[in-house]
């Protein structure tokens, strides 16, 4: 800048090239080393140490014995895997026959009417699990109809405190983000082929699931990635609305960094965490790659 | 046949808008009630609630450093993830793969886990949990969105643009300025007010990463824990909801000025 533009040509050799593409770089390279790659390393140390605040020699295996004679530690990864299985299940099923109305049946005013719908998903992520806390709680809506209606005791709150609360809650939290990649590849449908496939003498119901459901399958891949990665590593809504009986992982984590401070065992917890999504995310973008971007020059 | 569909389809939608809807009215129903207690039957209309809010000094601050730290945190994202989308998205370089799939990582940590290997780093290092260390937690988190939206937008314009620029005799940093950036400017707004959001928002990193100032999310979550603060804490909700959806409409607004076709002639 501030430089008047030469009348020649810009001289654009391999050098000056790679410079600018080192200084456009380098910045947020620097900045991911320190603050993203270095933190990982360090906590993969950290499984290693004696203690929470000690030094990291003698190394210590401590945590890894800890950990791995523990089974209760995996049957909880196992349940909250399961957990998130269910949740992005669900959610898909929930927001795809609503995505297939919206593409299919309202023609222009689709858009306005899926914003409509996804309005709460701009809506702070705490707030919407506090809704819920307030519907479900002890004291809750909920509880206070089946009360009034006879159905249950009074005092015997069925669904706060619960896996099921933790699942419903989580679902509601999740419908929108699962309801937008599969109205895009919805919308990417060319209606044409529908047209095609009647014409042939397909009934409706083999159009859908011969040329609909086919189609929509990177959406629906992409919206089970994107539910179930997150709620993996959920340690929030459990402990708003889960209770004893609904805890998963995650607050296990969060745990060893609060009252049971113990920091090696938590690092290594969320190394494991890591290694696992890890694995599932690679798998995944083998088939469906999410983060390509092309080249343009 | 087609009928039938319609209005079963209608109906669904209408029951899951409910399902999605009526928790966040709810939150702003129970408000403006008159009482502690959040049940059923309302006991009349009140302003107490927003009253005593007014008077949280603890909330009112926290809300000035969630305001700060989604601020300072988006621009550090925006500058950095740009940057970063316009060497991927016009370089072809060796490690750009390796950068693409580190860079893009973040997207799928599980935040507990970034949280927790932050805080050990802070830790090692001796550096005391502030504000500013939310802050990095955040552009963590919100670098790859920016470079994503803006690396998409930027790969839809062919580079001869910029070439043409070039040939005629400006410099590379001043096609940069006049090319380059002019181009990626929706994409580089959006990104940054989808990492302002986010921000905001965000709970878990904050959580961890809070010294003795708290965000907003944070002291919210805090309140919780005692039910004689649920109302405070519902009423904190619904002025957010109700500003949130302001500045959504605002910025839908913006959105549709800033794409809208020029008149034909």
């Amino acid at each position: 800048m501030g430089r008047s533009p030469t009348l020649l040509p810009a001289q654009d050799t391999p050098v000056e090239n790679k410079r600018r593409l080192f200084a456009l770089i380098t910045p947020p390279s620097v900045f991911l080393l320190f603050f993203f790659m270095v933190p990982l390393v360090i906590m993969a140390l950290y499984t290693m140490k004696e203690s929470s605040f000690g030094p990291l020699f003698p190394l210590s295996f401590e945590a890894f014995r800890s950990f791995f004679s523990n089974p209760a530690y995996f049957v909880l990864l196992l349940s909250s895997s399961q957990l998130a299985l269910f949740t992005a299940l669900l959610s898909i099923l929930l927001a795809y026959p609503v995505s297939y109305y919206l593409v299919f049946y309202t023609g222009s005013r689709r858009v306005i009417l899926l914003t409509l719908l996804i309005l709460p998903a701009w809506i702070s992520y705490l707030l919407r699990v506090l809704a819920w806390k307030v519907i479900l709680g002890s004291e809750g809506l909920l509880n206070q109809l089946l009360i009034s209606a006879g159905l249950i005791e009074n005092g015997a709150p069925i669904l706060l405190f619960s896996q099921a609360a933790v699942l419903i809650t989580l679902v509601y939290v999740w419908i929108p983000f699962a309801a937008l990649p599969i109205f895009a590849a919805m919308e990417r449908i060319d209606p044409r082929l529908h047209e095609a496939a009647a014409d042939l003498g397909a009934s409706p119901g083999v159009t859908f699931w011969r040329v609909t459901f086919p189609l929509t399958m990177p959406g629906v891949a992409s919206a089970f990635f994107f539910v179930f990665i997150p709620t993996l590593g959920e340690w929030v809504t459990p402990n708003l609305v889960g209770g004893v009986s609904g805890i998963m992982y995650g607050n296990l984590i969060q745990d060893q960094f609060g009252r049971a401070l113990n920091w090696p065992l938590g690092a290594l917890m969320s190394m494991v965490l890591l290694v696992l999504v890890g694995v599932f995310s690679y798998v995944f973008n083998r088939f469906i790659p999410i983060t390509e971007v092309p080249v343009s020059s | 046949m087609r009928q039938t569909g319609k209005w079963l389809g209608l109906g669904y939608y209408l029951l899951l808008l409910l399902f999605l809807q009526l928790p966040i009215l709810l939150l702003i129903v129970f408000s403006f009630n008159d009482s502690v207690l959040l049940v059923f039957p309302l006991r009349g209309f009140t302003l107490q609630w927003y009253r005593e809010l007014l008077q949280a000094t603890e909330l009112i601050n926290a809300a000035k450093n969630s305001l700060l730290i989604g601020l300072v945190s988006s621009v550090v994202a925006t500058v950095l993830g740009g940057a970063a989308a316009i060497a991927i998205a016009r370089y072809n370089f060796p490690g750009r793969e390796f950068f693409l799939n580190i860079a893009t990582l973040p997207l799928v940590i599980p935040y507990v886990v970034l949280a927790v290997a932050l805080l050990i780093l802070f830790q090692a290092l001796k550096i005391e949990l502030s504000l500013w260390t939310i802050m990095i937690g955040h552009t963590i988190i919100n670098m790859p969105y920016v470079m994503l939206i803006v690396a998409a937008r930027l790969s839809g314009f062919a580079n001869n643009l910029e070439e043409a620029a070039m040939d005629l005799g400006a410099t590379y940093w001043g096609t940069l300025m006049r090319v380059t950036l002019p181009i990626s400017m929706p994409a580089l707004v959006a990104a940054f007010l989808s990492s302002f959001t986010m921000s905001f928002d965000e709970f878990s990193l904050a959580f961890f990463l809070a010294g003795t100032q708290n965000t907003l999310p944070v002291y919210l979550y805090s309140q919780l824990r005692f039910p004689s603060r649920l109302p405070l804490a519902v009423t904190t909700a619904a002025v957010v909801i109700m500003v949130s959806v302001v500045i959504l409409l605002f910025s839908e607004w913006l959105r549709r000025i800033g794409t809208s076709k020029p008149p034909k002639v």
